[in-house]
């Protein structure tokens, strides 16, 4: 177990390395100039060089990436060129709104997403279980930006329920966390739902029957259990969509969280807050694999890590 | 009624089926069937796959699978017909007063719960009891299948217990309750032969404890004869024949059950000659080794290794069988593969003259010509998306034999000679019936005209008519094209019957050797007699000798690097006849 | 026996029939064959040029037309007339999903393949820069990227290509490793046969199904995919309109103007949708192993 988490931990570490790297490069040779961006149109060739030199755009790539690296040892991911901050100190100002947003998400995703999931399986074939199906198509078939706006028309422009967009309160949370969890529940739904009609076909559902065990108990106890392994295994590629989830609810809904932040750096070329809010995301990303693969044992008792 | 004449202490029937009739849609799978079972009785349901032997069982219980029906008849049970009950009525009695047990232990039971929650929860169903005494019954219910430390196995999980832990498992749980009826569905069909012996007593003794009645669904006649007191003989959906189990193997009046039993192998008729080699072999195995690497730790290197193969030495003669016997996980697929060239061997293996290591791409090809292999489930061995026809002749096109219109001729020759009918070259494999495809196989392996064709469990999947006809073919073939056969099984029965010399493989080393006469009529090593003890004898008056209850577990192959096993080595007892002389074996 | 795996096999005309047997698979075939031929059939149908603004396309206020008989979707911003600018977007999505699909379905196909077939070094170093690309957060790259090239339409296609392929390879990764592990592969290596007919005659046409399905799928994810760049103003830039940048156009004035946003909003999820039903039902067509279960 410990080896097993050793190396896991080092091959976590190899890979946001490879992540850093290919961006850094991508941002190096793309044709943007970030030095533009900061001087402004009217900065004289002069002023130009001079913030070039300032920020040290003007050395080779690998002695920037090295750089780069070195502060990175030390928990240093950059000052922003435009805000003049630090950039670990912005994205840690706006993880927690992200987070809370994720989490409402997942949240979503998940409670819609199985119990619907286990509905449809229960009633497979009937016309519940068509609509459902069709519903969950739907969802996994509208951009977020479209259920976005659309949830924000009818509930916050119309109804008046929500607020129509901030943050700060419970009110706050729901429509962004809706709008990040519906595409998931897609998915969740029809998952759990093929997952589940193939283990109510499995043996030892039978077994149970056999027993003599009520139809709650060999659902509850013996089928969901079972149908649940293959879900675990989504959390992590979730953490990745997710990730670029929020760019885009965050932007419908102004929620100030990391994906506005991208979303600003990225239209200004400011690179180190590109690289930060890329490196953060990827290790989420990295991190929600390793936790699904460490679940997965507690719920599969076949499964060792080796 | 019923042909069944009363068995001794038959009193009131416990259990009557009644012109059942199962259908899906309207395609009728079990037609009129009807038995009666008294209280102590065993009764056996006989058929070959297809025979709705298991559809019955699951009618009885209420179990058939969506689109199934039970569309006419009666199931009576304590003066209810349980077909007539709902759903609510019938869970008090499944599992409480008629309970059952299935073919596979290994999927039959719940892989994310504890053995232990298991148990309780199948006593709880049905009895109102604390969890500490719930507990202690199940703790005695595992004790009463003779499992070993049997507290500790309630928090095991099913798949750290073995194959036949886990049906004895299966068997606690279905009579913890003392039901009135169990039902076994083919209870031991998936384990070795070995673990059938145990689970064969273990289920006659805890009957004749409880009185329980038995019904036995199964399509081994070797079974039948030793476990059961009643017969019933389906094909088809419908009884053929139903009577005691005296007069059904005596005087079996019905064609089909006389069929049946003929196709059945037996062991001690087999009669063949040794052959007289004088030729070279057509395969030579000196000192085979085969093992996988397992690798853990932090930088994935290999602290384990699997012997799957070990020390292996042998020829194989032109024209003879050789098959080589064990129990799953002995290692004689793999080494099966190892001749085939499937897997990386250590040590020297030779094909007609040729050594099977360090060849070329066109080497590896050209031995290809001299040994070829048919496995055991021909639809998997099949491309599903070719035509049989092209399958046949793709041997041919791979080693450019032959014009288009050759091939074409030499496929249909070769379909003709494993009777198979022309017309069907265009089909695809799924049209076919399992033994067709099997036939299938054989032409297949035929095309190139090897010298040596290894059979991996080729006809274990089969039904015992078809496996007979196979295995009848096979023989002649085997005179008609000069072949050798490595013949690999599990069936001891069908070894007597097949092979001209035999090798026992015990985990990964051949224990003992010779012709079939020496191996069969004089078998030294414990292992040997032990596997030659545990199969069941087709006949009814057969008095197994008092012997005493097995319940060792053969030990892993899995071992850490650096250990290596304990290595045999083979005397010859006389005329060839070797035997192990270690310590080391599985001695009782 | 016999009779569970009997339409296993596909003649391709069998497999389309069955196909035309199910109801939401002819409801998304429809709905994509009005998108083609609106897309195709644009310059005729279309009552306005997408790009004229209309003396008659805003109110005297400035504000644009809810949808009438003249403007059956009403008009943008700009006084243009939206159901034309809608015709020509089907364009822009249609290109993009099939060709930044086709390009992504190739790739991944490719070092799928590739990588589930030879394994060894080859197929450990594919494997590694899979799981490095999904270490990437994919949208977020994808916007990164848009958004410092000035994109073009051909852009935006390879864009949503490079980071669309990694879900096609894994899949078929896994499909291949299963495939070369079926007993059937042995069996043929067994014959003599060679790599590249054990490759190309018993690997590759089993994984036609899968590509087809995929293909389909992956021109839903890219269709979406694309239709989220454009709304962030980093796609198909305009005046080429597209599903996308319509709503991105009108977005602030979505609480006067709701079918602005709506009406193209919806077109995209029906598109989208009716490539999952059709991948969907293809699925069940094709596939054997899941044949049976709905």
């Amino acid at each position: 177990m410990a080896a097993y988490l050793a190396r896991r931990l080092i091959q976590s570490v190899l890979i946001l390395l490879g992540v850093s790297f290919i961006t850094f490069l991508l941002l190096y040779v793309l044709p943007a100039d970030p030095v533009r961006q900061i001087a402004g149109r009217a900065a004289t060739a002069q002023t130009v060089e001079n913030i070039r030199q300032q920020l040290g755009l003007d050395q080779p790539f690998l002695v920037q990436y090295g750089r780069y690296l070195g502060n990175l040892l030390h928990g240093d991911l950059g000052r922003s060129y435009l805000q003049k901050t630090d950039v670990a100190e912005l994205i840690w100002s706006r993880l927690p709104a992200s987070l809370l947003l994720m989490a409402g998400g997942i949240a979503c995703e998940l409670v819609l997403g199985l119990t619907l999931g286990v509905i449809a399986a229960l009633w497979r074939g009937r016309a519940l279980d068509q609509g459902l199906m069709v519903g969950s198509f739907v969802a996994v078939s509208a951009p977020q930006f479209v259920v976005g706006l659309l949830l924000l028309y009818v509930f916050a422009v119309r109804l008046g329920w929500f607020p129509i967009g901030g943050y700060g309160t419970f009110a706050h949370l729901v429509l962004p966390a809706l709008t990040l969890g519906i595409l998931g529940s897609g998915w969740y739904s029809r998952m759990m739902r093929s997952s589940m009609i193939e283990v109510l076909r499995a043996d030892y559902i039978r077994t149970a029957r056999a027993k003599g065990l009520d139809r709650a108990r060999v659902i509850l106890r013996h089928a969901l259990p079972n149908a649940i392994l293959p879900i675990v295994a989504m959390i992590g590629i979730d953490i990745g969509i997710f990730m670029g989830g929020i760019v885009v609810v965050e932007s419908v809904f102004g929620w100030p969280g990391m994906g506005q932040l991208a979303w600003q750096a990225i239209q200004r070329v400011d690179i180190p807050i590109i690289m930060g809010v890329t490196l953060v995301s990827a290790t989420a990303i990295v991190l929600g694999n390793l936790l699904a693969d460490l679940i997965a044992p507690l719920v599969d008792p076949r499964i060792k890590l080796r | 009624m019923t042909e069944g004449r009363p068995s001794a202490g038959a009193g009131a029937p416990v259990l009557s089926v009644r012109g059942l009739t199962v259908s899906i849609g309207h395609k009728p799978l079990v037609e009129g069937l009807s038995f009666d079972l008294a209280r102590d009785e065993t009764l056996a349901i006989v058929g070959e796959s297809g025979s709705g032997k298991s559809i019955t069982s699951l009618a009885v219980m209420g179990l058939l699978p969506p689109q199934v029906r039970a569309t006419a008849g009666q199931v009576l049970f304590d003066g209810r017909d349980l077909l007539a009950l709902p759903e609510s009525a019938l869970r008090p009695i499944r599992g409480g007063r008629i309970a059952m047990i299935f073919q596979e232990p290994m999927t039959s039971l719940n892989p994310v719960m504890t053995v232990g929650a298991q148990l309780v929860e199948a006593i709880t169903a049905h009895e109102p009891l604390r969890r500490g005494e719930a507990r202690a019954r199940a703790v005695a219910a595992l004790k009463s299948v003779r499992i070993s430390q049997a507290e500790r196995r309630l928090a095991q999980y099913p798949h750290e217990l073995s194959g036949g832990m886990r049906q004895r498992v299966m068997i606690a749980m279905a009579l913890a309750l003392k039901p009135d009826v169990l039902i076994c569905d083919e209870p031991t069909t998936a384990l070795d032969v070995t673990v059938q012996r145990e689970v064969l007593d273990l289920l006659r003794d805890l009957q004749r404890q409880t009185g329980t009645a038995l019904i036995l669904i199964t399509h081994d006649m070797g079974v039948v004869a030793e476990m059961a007191d009643r017969v019933i003989v389906m094909k088809s959906g419908q009884m053929v024949e139903g009577g005691s189990i005296a007069s059904i193997f005596a005087a079996p009046r019905a064609q089909y059950t006389r069929d049946l039993l003929a196709a059945v192998p037996r062991m001690g008729d087999g009669s063949g000659a040794i052959p007289v080699a004088k030729a070279p072999p057509v395969a030579r195995l000196h000192d085979v080794q085969v093992g996988f690497d397992i690798r853990g730790g932090i930088l994935q290197r290999v602290t384990h290794r699997v012997h799957a193969v070990e020390h292996v030495s042998l020829e194989i003669l032109p024209g003879e069988t050789f098959a080589i016997v064990g129990e799953s996980g002995c290692g004689k697929s793999t080494l099966a593969r190892a001749i085939a060239g499937l897997v990386p061997h250590q040590g020297h293996i030779e094909v007609a003259g040729k050594p099977l290591a360090g060849l070329t791409v066109e080497g590896r090809r050209a031995i290809c010509r001299d040994v070829q292999m048919v496995f055991q489930d021909p639809m998997a061995a099949l491309d599903p998306r070719m035509r049989v026809g092209d399958l046949v002749a793709e041997p041919l096109v791979i080693h450019g034999i032959g014009s288009p219109m050759e091939r074409r001729e030499r496929t249909e020759d070769l379909f003709d000679r494993v009777g198979l009918p022309r017309d069907t070259l265009d089909r695809y494999p799924h049209e076919f019936s399992g033994g067709q495809r099997q036939r299938i196989c054989i032409a297949r392996a035929l095309a190139l005209k090897p010298k040596l064709i290894i059979c991996d469990e080729s006809v274990s999947a089969l039904d015992v008519s078809v496996q007979a006809r196979v295995l009848a073919l096979l023989n002649e073939l085997k005179a008609e094209f000069g072949l050798s056969y490595l013949f690999i099984s599990h069936d001891m029965a069908v070894v007597e019957n097949i092979a001209d010399r035999v090798g026992v493989m015990y985990l990964g080393q051949i224990v003992e050797t010779g012709t079939r006469a020496q191996v069969f009529g004089n078998p030294q090593h414990p292992y040997t007699r032990r596997l030659i003890e545990a199969v069941p004898v087709p006949d009814p008056a057969y008095r197994r000798m008092p012997a005493a209850r097995l319940t060792g577990e053969v030990p892993s192959p899995i071992l850490p690097v650096g250990v290596s096993s304990v290595r045999v080595s083979l005397a010859d007892i006389g005329g060839g006849h070797l035997v192990a002389i270690d310590e080391g074996g599985p001695g009782q | 026996m016999t009779d569970v795996t009997a339409s296993a096999t596909k003649a391709p005309a069998g497999a389309l029939r069955r196909l035309l047997r199910r109801k939401l698979a002819i409801l998304g075939l429809a709905i994509i064959a009005v998108v083609v031929l609106g897309a195709l059939f644009a310059p005729w149908i279309a009552p306005y040029a997408p790009e004229e603004q209309l003396f008659d396309g805003l109110t005297l206020e400035g504000a644009p037309l809810a949808p009438d008989a003249t403007f059956i979707f009403g008009t943008d911003l700009l006084g243009r007339d939206l159901f034309s600018r809608m015709l020509y977007g089907a364009q822009t999505s249609l290109v993009i999903g099939v060709v930044a699909n086709g390009i992504a379905l190739a790739i991944g196909t490719l070092i799928g393949v590739t990588a589930g077939f030879f394994r060894g070094w080859i197929g450990g170093g594919l494997m590694r820069l899979t799981d490095l690309m999904m270490a990437f957060p994919a949208l977020l790259l994808a916007i990164c990227l848009a958004a410092i090239f000035t994109p073009s339409l051909w852009i935006v296609a390879m864009v949503i290509a490079l980071v669309n392929w990694v879900q096609t390879a894994r899949v078929i990764y896994t499909e291949t490793t299963a495939l070369a592990e079926r007993e059937f592969i042995a069996a043929e290596r067994t014959l003599g046969a060679g790599t590249g007919r054990i490759l190309f005659r018993h690997i590759l046409p089993h994984l036609v199904p899968t590509v087809i399905v995929w293909g389909t799928l992956g021109i839903s994810t890219t269709v979406l995919l694309e239709a989220t760049l454009s709304f962030l103003g980093v796609g198909v830039q305009p005046p080429t309109p597209s599903w996308g940048n319509i709503i991105f156009e009108n977005q602030t004035y979505f609480q006067a103007a709701p079918w602005l946003v709506f009406i193209p909003g919806a077109a995209i999820v029906l598109l989208a949708l009716a490539f999952n039903l059709v991948g969907d039902a293809l699925r069940d067509v094709l596939d054997p192993t899941q044949r049976g279960r709905d």
